[in-house]
């Protein structure tokens, strides 16, 4: 599904990312973790497609396209989606609308059909009661007043109601109860399947004890300098970075 | 939800660019040579067949203007207007009374056809018989460059005693009501534009609503400019008798033009004790190419007077249009408990220019006004907010909240904010909330990152800005509104 290679970037001349090799195939999850500054972040911004990040090496491809070359919505029309550590507020601009806005464009960007306003708020509401959402979440301005955990929650209805074929959460169980960190787990869960990857970005294990991945990677100064099973988290969990990180200790 | 959802789609059809109506009819005119002086304004008033007092009254609005000068503290730049140059009265030339569609110059169908008036309507426009339960509920007075062309549903609104006709129309059925009211809220020496209005004023819609009736359906004019050089001077009165109520609305497109197109509009508004008026703008004429050439300058004089108690008037407009706008609807809060209302989006890109706002004078106890302002400037644009609250000492209670919003795209655009606050009672209340914003980076990338393209995300958050101002249209025109938001701002980003 995704193949990274030898992927270098910076910002502002500043190299972050200093060769990142990484397989996902398709249905497996695999999950990053790091310490502040590693450069979780910026390979998720560098995916993605973000301004102001600089690729100087290397190459991303993802379900055979160079996405690398791509905007950032045909980057999403194809499948790839961010679930961002900071959701965007966007004053003015009702949530429903926006998903839907969002859904019609990428499908039309895949030559699908659109999706009217009852077939949508039927499919909007039905993901929205899967992940205990109230109906008015749907009609409120896009992440404005919203709480920590209703912001992650929305991230994860946009998810869900677009289907990606990779998700990359960056952090999203940052600012999570454990109430709401297993709402969001399910939702991911819910997607799991052969056409469905994801590349779970988090500092924690405990995310991990409920989005369970097929892989664990440690990233250290722009480089993935460890992966292992998911036996790997709880032995970060245990013994910290020093343990698997040499010049971290 | 609905209005907003279908922004998105409209946004998204809207996306061809360029200014899409800004097409020209050719339609053989009745035209008055260039120039302005008082044997023009003898034939503006000869063709039009008024009354002697009429004539007398423009003959003293143009030795007013005369000795007035033009104004120069808007915060607008350009060449010297030479009011020599113009025309001053154009008429399409038109058969006596057409009675069916083949009457009427398959010219001026077509062009109803650009402007978007559906079929049944031009069918009525045109004089042909309609049954009354198939009617929309939208009246529409199309003003075809200076002349109203055809009035419609004339006859469903005469059943609840509304007037609504051209103006030139009421001069010769209603000559009463056009007397006692006509400048009587814009005196002919309020100001140069309205002055040089008075003199030359060719049409425009009269309404009126007598006491108690609240008006059957949305009144609608469709303003267009369509002859070369010709200067367009509308004046528009509506007068709402005790305890009536009406919301009108006009819309403009005008031909893409390489001159500049001088416009001085007077729209004069009256309510009496519990009557409400909701007039409602969306402009769109032609604002100039993307290198500042041509465009309309549109110096606009707009006054509703709250004459009774406990009356209402609400300005809502949505301004994207013209090279310069100069406008400031205005309430004069004059009974006891009246309420005045400002709802403006005012978009400027490329290198339009626009100085507008509203004056809210309060006069009467407890009388209440509302000032939601909310500027978008793209482009090399410059957009001010001009606005004047001013707090009698008689206004016991008086009460004002104004908010001005600004959102700057681009790093070459100027939004500016101009409040003058007058209060001479020490028990008024009065509330100024401002903010200037950027569309930011994240949020784009937010959007992007969703699926949506550039111009499309930019749409989406403009529209998003303007929606305590959009909810206040009609409905009907909520997505035309919205979609003019987009097609303005085509090509600001990137």
């Amino acid at each position: 599904m995704l193949e990274i290679k030898g992927l270098r970037a910076s910002i502002d001349g500043k190299a972050i990312l200093n060769g990142i090799d990484l397989v996902i195939p398709p249905g497996e999850v695999h999950a990053i973790m790091g310490p502040n500054g590693s450069g979780k972040s910026t390979l998720s911004y560098v995916l993605s497609g973000r301004e102001g990040y600089e690729v100087d090496g290397g190459t991303a491809t993802f379900a055979g396209q160079d996405i690398l070359a791509m905007e950032p919505e045909e980057r999403a029309a194809a499948g790839l989606f961010l679930a961002f550590q900071y959701p965007v507020e966007l004053p003015g601009v009702n949530n429903a609308n926006f998903l839907r806005t969002a859904l019609n464009a990428q499908r039309r960007a895949r030559g699908e059909g659109e999706l009217d306003a009852v077939q949508f708020l039927k499919l909007a509401r039905t993901e929205a009661k899967r992940l205990s959402m109230p109906d008015d979440m749907l009609k409120r301005n896009v992440n404005v007043g919203f709480s920590g955990g209703e912001k992650k929650r929305n991230e994860v209805l946009q998810m869900a109601m677009l289907r990606p074929k990779l998700a990359i959460l960056d952090e999203t169980d940052s600012g999570l109860d454990i109430d709401a960190l297993k709402i969001v787990a399910e939702g991911v869960n819910a997607l799991r399947g052969p056409g469905f990857s994801a590349l779970v970005i988090t500092h924690y294990q405990r995310l991990l004890d409920h989005i369970v991945p097929d892989r664990v990677h440690v990233l250290a100064n722009g480089r993935i300098v460890k992966s292992g099973g998911p036996e790997l988290a709880h032995a970060l969990e245990a013994g910290g970075y020093a343990a698997v990180i040499p010049e971290a200790a | 939800m609905p209005a907003v959802a279908e922004t998105l789609e409209t946004v998204q059809a809207a996306t061809e660019g360029g200014y899409k109506w800004g097409f020209s009819t050719d339609i053989e005119m009745d035209m008055a040579p260039k120039g302005l002086n008082e044997d023009i304004i003898r034939l503006i008033s000869a063709r039009k067949n008024e009354p002697q007092w009429l004539l007398d009254w423009r003959l003293a609005a143009f030795a007013v203007w005369l000795k007035m000068d033009e104004p120069d503290w808007a915060m607008v730049n350009h060449p010297p207007i030479d009011y020599q140059d113009l025309h001053y009265y154009a008429a399409p030339k038109k058969k006596a009374g057409p009675k069916s569609l083949d009457e009427v110059d398959p010219e001026l169908l077509r062009t109803y056809e650009k402007l978007g008036i559906p079929l049944k309507e031009r069918a009525i426009l045109a004089g042909v018989e309609t049954p009354d339960d198939v009617m929309p509920q939208v009246a529409m007075d199309a003003v075809f460059d200076s002349v109203s062309v055809a009035t419609t549903f004339k006859a469903t609104l005469a059943k609840s005693g509304v007037i609504f006709c051209p103006i030139s129309e009421a001069v010769q059925e209603h000559p009463e009501l056009v007397r006692k009211y006509l400048g009587s809220v814009v005196p002919t020496s309020d100001n140069y534009f309205a002055a040089l209005n008075s003199a030359v004023f060719t049409d425009g819609s009269f309404v009126y609503i007598p006491k108690g009736v609240r008006c059957p359906m949305e009144l609608s004019t469709y303003f267009r400019i369509n002859a070369r050089n010709t200067g367009q001077f509308e004046r528009t009165l509506i007068i709402a008798e005790e305890a009536s109520h009406v919301s009108y609305l006009e819309g403009c497109t005008a031909p893409q033009r390489d001159e500049n197109q001088l416009h001085a509009a007077v729209v004069e508004l009256v309510a009496f004790d519990d009557a409400t008026i909701k007039y409602s703008t969306v402009q769109n004429w032609y604002p100039g190419d993307s290198e500042g050439k041509g465009g309309i300058y549109n110096f606009v004089t707009k006054r509703g007077h709250c004459r009774g108690a406990r009356s209402k008037i609400s300005w809502t407009q949505v301004e994207t249009g013209s090279a310069i706008t100069w406008k400031y609807p205005s309430c004069v809060l004059q009974g006891d408990d009246s309420v005045g209302e400002f709802y403006s989006v005012a978009v400027t890109n490329n290198f339009q220019q626009a100085d507008t706002g509203t004056k809210m004078i309060h006069i009467g106890k407890r009388t209440k006004s509302t000032i939601v302002s909310k500027g978008i400037s793209a482009g090399r644009s410059n957009n001010t907010y001009r606005g004047l609250v001013r707090i009698d000492r008689r206004a016991d209670g008086a009460r004002n909240f104004t908010q001005c919003d600004s959102l700057l795209i681009g790093d070459q655009c100027g939004a500016h904010t101009v409040p003058y606050i007058e209060s001479r009672n020490p028990t008024a209340k009065l509330e100024h909330e401002a903010t200037t914003s950027k569309i930011a980076e994240d949020q784009l990338f937010y959007c992007r990152q969703r699926g949506l393209s550039e111009e499309d995300a930019v749409g989406l958050i403009v529209n998003g800005f303007c929606k305590d101002v959009l909810k206040e249209l009609p409905m009907e025109f909520a997505v035309e509104a919205q979609k003019l938001l987009a097609v303005s701002l085509e090509g600001s980003v990137g």
